[in-house]
């Protein structure tokens, strides 16, 4: 009964290069911007003004940042395991490049997919991709040979296996409500209603774990600044700290990305297709300040607190959900 | 099987947290031995902020030591100086104004506000609700504003001094006052907005270091650890000092003595202080601010050039200062942590032979093994902070 998405549109492959260009170029240009709307964002939530002192209104703050960061000594501990130290940070830089090959960014105009790639298993890759950027942590935490980063990268292993789940169940009533896993297929089913409205549990458990995802408050554990000092990051310094905090910014633009394809109607929106990238990233900016508010106003769980949060509460709703979404889809 | 118990023993994972950590309140040092992540063994190291203040303070004539003994617990210097000021009026037998009392009432409120929002924005930026330290700090910019207008330091002030204050308060400050008074209740029931219904805040508190009254009271712990676990004990109401008997104000106790309690506990007392504030204001009368004693307090700046005797008390009091007979004495009042207490042992000489505080800091610190031994290393930091520990008042 489930049409398989079996044939996708192919491109030349110079096209192909073109467009990952393209999209990393633009998304590594949102990302130091996201830094500074967070800085800006939190600020305000807090009666500051947040940076203002580089560039117009602070824009060229991360480029103050990076500098700084770059020129730093790039210290290991004396204890520390050499390659697997280096390996960390990389991880999940790469696991978040990946992820963003799947966001759409429209449909086919012109003869181009506005996306990176249109895969038929979709989702799965999203999460496949995803779940490599906890070994980065896990690896860096367990090889910098420090006790706090250890404490850290056992927390974000705990945390992996107590959200993966239902965060794949969640996206599950969506899947089999537009009966496909590529995510221009789902966005496109989304013609008459957003997913939001019929899929509303699932959007806020999706929501819960990818806040869990993306190490944000209130799941921010594996790196409680008060407890662990900064986890698994503790003994990195410049670039290396560097790019596992730009990995936040990236996952909270992947998380916001699917979220919007998913459950949000994706590029859909009033006015000309050439629009359709612009609504999507405005969607996305929505659910990045959902992020940011959070994180201003929320502390933080306990990490045994969020292992029951995820097993018996979001597993349990998420598996309802779905059971639900099933009997729907079947009888109607 | 022995194999086996070795093996348990291996899991054992010290850790050592500061002195320079994120979270610890000042720079205290814990060795704290963790299976997994939860706390088997801790032990507090004090002693890294020791700056032999109690000693310097031997050497200093009497009035001389009211700004050492305010850098004690730097979050609550007006309760350093009523305690120490408090202590030598009593040594020399100074009866303070009625006014000085009710200054001296109205500040040590402020101050008690003011350490409370300190340890309030602290601690919740502990539990990781970082936006709490701005709003705390906040109104404490604005109570550190009254500070500044009636003392001019922001901290630290050397406000009180014996017999007194060192001066009235300028025109404008009641109205400022007032003003923050009327605001305050308003802030602290926005505060219990974001803290008290929010369900993160509640599960990481409620039921987190219980230790039980008679535990509290056999370590000597005072203040509003002791009245969450539900004694209401409250030198304020025991003793008789100042203006606190004229004053109408509740001392707000807990029932199960975990960290939430402590957390509502010091949040009603900040409310309560507000109070005795707005009744210590209407019931200030006007007159002297300071005693008229010669032999102690100096005397006004526009007499010494018309009156020779002035000059001399000036004189005397600035260069030797003022001479105690032999005695001791011990006065305590209730900061914000608890019960401090000031020793003065006079010698004769115009410089006490000996000054000892008992810091309730230091003695409520040995709460901290019971509160936080059984739980996770998440909930060992937080009930640091809800501890309230001032590492400058516990090492002196």
């Amino acid at each position: 009964m489930l049409p398989f998405a079996d044939t996708q549109f192919v491109e030349a492959t110079w096209i192909m290069i073109v467009k990952s260009l393209v999209i990393f170029a633009i998304v590594f240009g949102i990302l130091p911007i996201l830094t500074v709307v967070e800085r800006k964002l939190i600020g305000r939530f807090q009666h500051r003004y947040g940076p203002n002192r580089v560039g117009p209104f602070g824009i060229l703050q991360p480029l103050a940042d990076v500098g700084k960061l770059i020129s730093k000594e790039s210290f290991r501990p004396a204890n520390a395991v050499s390659t697997l130290f280096i390996l960390g940070p990389l991880l999940p830089v790469l696991s978040g490049v990946l992820a963003l090959a799947i966001i759409p960014w429209g449909n086919v105009q012109d003869g181009v997919g506005l996306y990176g790639i249109d895969v038929p298993i979709g989702i799965l890759y999203f999460f496949a991709v995803g779940s490599i950027a906890f070994y980065g942590m896990l690896l860096g935490g367990w090889s910098s040979g420090s006790k706090y980063s250890l404490l850290g990268a056992m927390r974000s292993a705990a945390q992996l296996i107590s959200y993966e789940v239902s965060m794949g169940l969640a996206l599950l009533g969506v899947i089999m409500m537009s009966g496909s896993l590529s995510l221009v297929d789902v966005v496109e089913a989304q013609g008459t209603i957003w997913f939001v409205i019929p899929q509303f549990v699932g959007f806020l458990i999706f929501m819960l774990a990818g806040f869990a995802e993306t190490n944000r408050t209130p799941f921010d554990m594996p790196e409680a600044d008060a407890e662990l000092v900064q986890g698994f990051m503790t003994e990195y310094g410049g670039m290396r700290f560097g790019s596992f905090l730009l990995v936040e910014y990236m996952e909270i633009l992947v998380v916001s990305g699917i979220a919007a394809a998913m459950f949000l109607g994706g590029w859909m929106g009033p006015g000309p297709g050439w629009l359709d990238p612009i609504w999507m990233l405005a969607k996305m900016f929505v659910l990045v300040f959902v992020f940011i508010w959070v994180r201003a106003t929320l502390p933080r769980l306990r990490y045994d607190q969020l292992m029951s949060l995820g097993w018996k509460v979001l597993l349990p709703l998420a598996t309802l959900n779905v059971l639900v979404t099933a009997v729907l889809v079947v009888t109607t | 099987m022995a194999e086996l118990t070795q093996d348990r023993a291996t899991e054992v994972m010290t850790v050592n947290i500061g002195p320079h950590h994120p979270a610890t309140h000042g720079v205290l040092r814990l060795i704290v031995d963790l299976e997994g992540e939860v706390v088997k063994d801790l032990k507090p190291v004090i002693g890294y902020v020791h700056t032999g203040i109690e000693k310097s303070c031997e050497d200093k004539s009497y009035w001389k030591v009211i700004p050492f003994v305010e850098r004690m617990d730097y979050v609550s210097y007006f309760f350093q100086m009523e305690a120490y000021c408090g202590a030598v009026e009593r040594l020399v037998g100074l009866e303070i104004p009625p006014r000085a009392k009710y200054l001296r009432t109205i500040f040590l409120e402020l101050n008690r506000i003011h350490s409370h929002l300190v340890w309030l924005g602290t601690t919740a930026l502990d539990l990781g609700a970082i936006s709490m330290l701005w709003y705390c700090f906040r109104e404490r910019d604005r109570i550190l504003d009254l500070f500044e207008m009636a003392a001019g330091q922001r901290m630290h002030t050397r406000y009180f001094q014996v017999g007194g204050v060192i001066e009235d308060i300028p025109l404008g400050f009641e109205k400022k006052l007032r003003e923050f008074i009327a605001d305050m209740p308003v802030r602290v029931g926005q505060y219990q907005a974001l803290l008290d219904r929010n369900e993160v805040f509640l599960s990481r508190t409620k039921g987190v270091g219980i230790v039980s009254r008679e535990r509290l009271l056999e370590l000597g712990v005072t203040g509003p650890l002791l009245r969450a676990a539900g004694e209401p004990w409250d030198l304020r109401k025991a003793f008789d000092y100042l203006a606190y008997p004229e004053v109408d104000f509740q001392i707000p106790v807990g029932t199960v003595g975990d960290n939430y309690d402590r957390y509502r506990v010091r949040v009603a007392e900040m409310v309560e202080s507000t109070k005795i504030v707005e009744q210590a204001l209407d019931l200030m009368e006007e007159g002297p601010f300071i005693a008229d004693d010669r032999k102690y307090v100096l005397p006004p700046r526009s007499e010494l050039s018309t009156s020779m005797e002035s000059l001399i008390h000036h004189f005397k009091l600035v260069t030797e200062g003022f001479r105690v007979e032999p005695g001791e004495v011990y006065y305590s009042i209730e900061s914000p942590r608890g019960e401090l207490g000031c020793f003065v042992l006079a010698d004769g000489s115009s410089k006490p032979s000996r000054v000892h505080f008992r810091d309730p800091s230091f003695v409520n610190l040995q709460a901290f093994k019971d509160m936080a031994v059984g739980s996770y290393i998440a909930d060992m930091i937080a009930s640091l902070g809800m501890l309230d520990p001032i590492l400058g008042g516990v090492d002196r």
